[in-house]
């Protein structure tokens, strides 16, 4: 576990004012207050981001990069500025490295089809973890069809964390590429990743690291991380759905070739051949999701101005209390115990089905995912079938931890 | 929409002792059901006797509601005409689906799985087991997926 999590609550972090500026947390579900506990599927959005987007379409409406009329000019100017706020989120060195892409998946996509395909032989090896989403298990299946590439896996031991040992075997073969997560959406496990790269790049394997759930929750540097690819999604980020970005190193993506071609990716186009635009554009083809890539400016901005350590000690503290509550429940397994984890968990109720669950907790307002968290590997590892999952963010409170606690002991005497 | 309707005391009490649990063997017909999202896993043995389902066994995981709905539908077609049982299962099939399906007596106790049809998430909980024996029914060795 994390050494932050036993001190106490930073000074100045205001939970109640927070939740303030999520107005969806206000509704009921069933006649119950929500408790929304499924942010590592989505999160809300802050009025901040919901303005964003209404004002956009209301004011500003117009496509970026093609008019030279007062409003494409907006709109323009407010799409690249949103590169630059994502750009300084991750501290990417140039707003070049800053692709505007549908989401985590069609960023690990775009690197397995573009990065893969032209960088990649047949017989280079790519290295994933067992831990993965299968976002970041399929395209290099994809990858692996098309391109006789071989795919290998880092098994992750009981506790959910990677055997070291094996990923330093591994890297002995020919890998040309390491994906893994940055923080697991079933398990919670925070990985090492700063000596998970330093051990490829010494080994000459450029690393992905799919982001998806650490952004929201982590402090993410790009550069200090030295990772090749960071792919992330807006709308788990209180943010736009179908808007998500892909950080590269520009060298690399320089010598990528476009993964799709359209308009805006190219400088000229001729009935024999086309020239294509400079990073980022280059991989932007078609009209983007202007107004999506503003509202997950906007969040970016949102994370920027809180007190990060502070939402971490928060989202932290819940975490303990859940697991704490958890141990005093019979027959509530927890899955893994990673050394560092992130606010999320998962857990098997004895006599209960996740499903069975899944509805229970759902009739009490209380909204958590179940199943297999689309992370089928993760869930043979462990030999079970499904699990139930909580995932905090950070306008969660301890007396929403509270709640779930007694809902699941209600659980337990209602299907015995 | 309360849980109660969905959650009856029968389908509670199938869930906790469910009923022809296990597996016949030899088996005259039988067919695996798997529900990916779920993870549920079902085994149905069916023997055979002059065109009537003379016993039936099912194994596997499931939630409550898939459990109770393999476990009601075994009490529910044995002794049957294979007819019958076609018929039967077509009759659940509409009344857990089809909005405007009213309850018919034919149904018996598997009315207690009707309340599913208000939880669209889980309505493939309960049809699951019927179409895997639909696919036991039409042939001999099957696999069926809800997705």
């Amino acid at each position: 576990m994390s050494s932050v999590a036993r001190q106490p609550v930073a000074e100045g972090f205001d939970v109640e004012r927070l939740r303030g500026d999520f107005p969806l947390l206000t509704r009921r579900v069933h006649d119950h207050p929500l408790v929304y506990l499924d942010n590592a599927a989505t999160t809300q959005k802050p009025e901040t981001v919901l303005r964003t987007l209404d004002d956009y379409y209301r004011n500003t409406n117009s496509n970026v990069h093609r008019g030279v009329h007062y409003l494409s000019e907006l709109a323009s100017a407010a799409y690249e500025q949103a590169r630059e706020q994502l750009c300084a989120l991750v501290n990417a060195a140039s707003e070049r490295e800053i692709l505007f892409l549908r989401g985590t998946t069609e960023a690990i996509n775009l690197v397995a089809g573009s990065y893969g395909g032209a960088c990649l032989r047949p017989g280079d090896e790519v290295l994933i973890t067992e831990m993965e989403h299968h976002a970041n298990i399929v395209p290099w299946q994809l990858l692996r069809d098309r391109c006789g590439i071989r795919l290998r896996w880092v098994p992750i031991n009981e506790h959910g964390d990677l055997i070291w040992e094996e990923y330093e075997r591994f890297l002995e073969g020919p890998v040309r590429l390491v994906a893994l997560t940055h923080l697991s959406n079933s398990l919670g496990t925070i990985n090492p990743l700063r000596r998970v790269i330093q051990t490829a790049h010494a080994h000459g394997a450029v690393v992905l690291v799919d982001g998806a759930q650490a952004v929201p929750h982590l402090p993410v540097d790009v550069r200090a991380l030295d990772c090749d690819f960071y792919a992330f999604s807006g709308h788990k980020m209180f943010g736009p759905t179908g808007i998500g970005v892909l950080y590269g190193r520009e060298s690399l993506l320089e010598k990528m070739p476009p993964w799709q071609g359209g308009g805006d990716m190219i400088k000229a186009v001729s009935m024999e051949q086309t020239t294509f635009n400079d990073l980022p554009a280059k991989f932007e083809a078609g009209t983007p999701h202007i107004a999506g890539a503003i509202g997950l400016g906007r969040s970016a901005e949102f994370l920027a101005g809180l007190d990060r350590a502070a939402v971490l000690l928060h989202e932290q503290q819940l975490l303990e209390s859940a697991l704490a509550a958890c141990k005093e429940i019979p027959g509530l397994r927890v899955i893994g115990e990673p050394h560092a984890r992130g606010g999320l968990f998962s857990f098997v109720l004895e006599g209960v089905h996740a499903h069975d669950l899944g509805t229970f907790l759902d009739h009490r307002g209380i909204a958590v995912r179940t199943g297999h968290h689309c992370c089928m590997p993760v869930m043979r590892h462990f030999k079970i079938p499904a699990t139930t999952r909580v995932s905090f963010a950070l306008y969660n409170t301890l007396e929403e931890v509270q709640i779930l606690a007694r809902a699941l002991l209600e659980a337990q005497r209602f299907f015995h | 929409m309360d849980l109660e309707s969905l959650y009856q005391e029968v389908v509670i009490d199938h869930n906790r002792h469910p009923r022809n649990f296990g597996r016949l063997e030899p088996a005259d017909r039988s067919a695996e059901g798997h529900n990916p999202l779920c993870g549920d896993d079902l085994l149905l043995t069916l023997r055979l006797e002059r065109e009537r389902i003379s016993e039936m066994r099912f194994e596997g995981q499931g939630c409550a509601i898939s459990t109770a709905s393999a476990s009601l539908m075994s009490e529910a077609v044995q002794g049957l005409e294979l007819r019958a049982a076609c018929t039967l299962l077509e009759r659940f099939l509409k009344r857990v689906t089809d909005p405007a399906a009213e309850a018919s007596p034919e149904l018996g106790k598997l009315e207690a799985l009707a309340g599913v049809r208000k939880f669209p998430g889980r309505v493939k909980c309960a049809t699951l087991c019927w179409h895997t024996l639909k696919a036991a029914l039409n042939g001999g060795e099957r696999n069926v997926s809800t997705e």
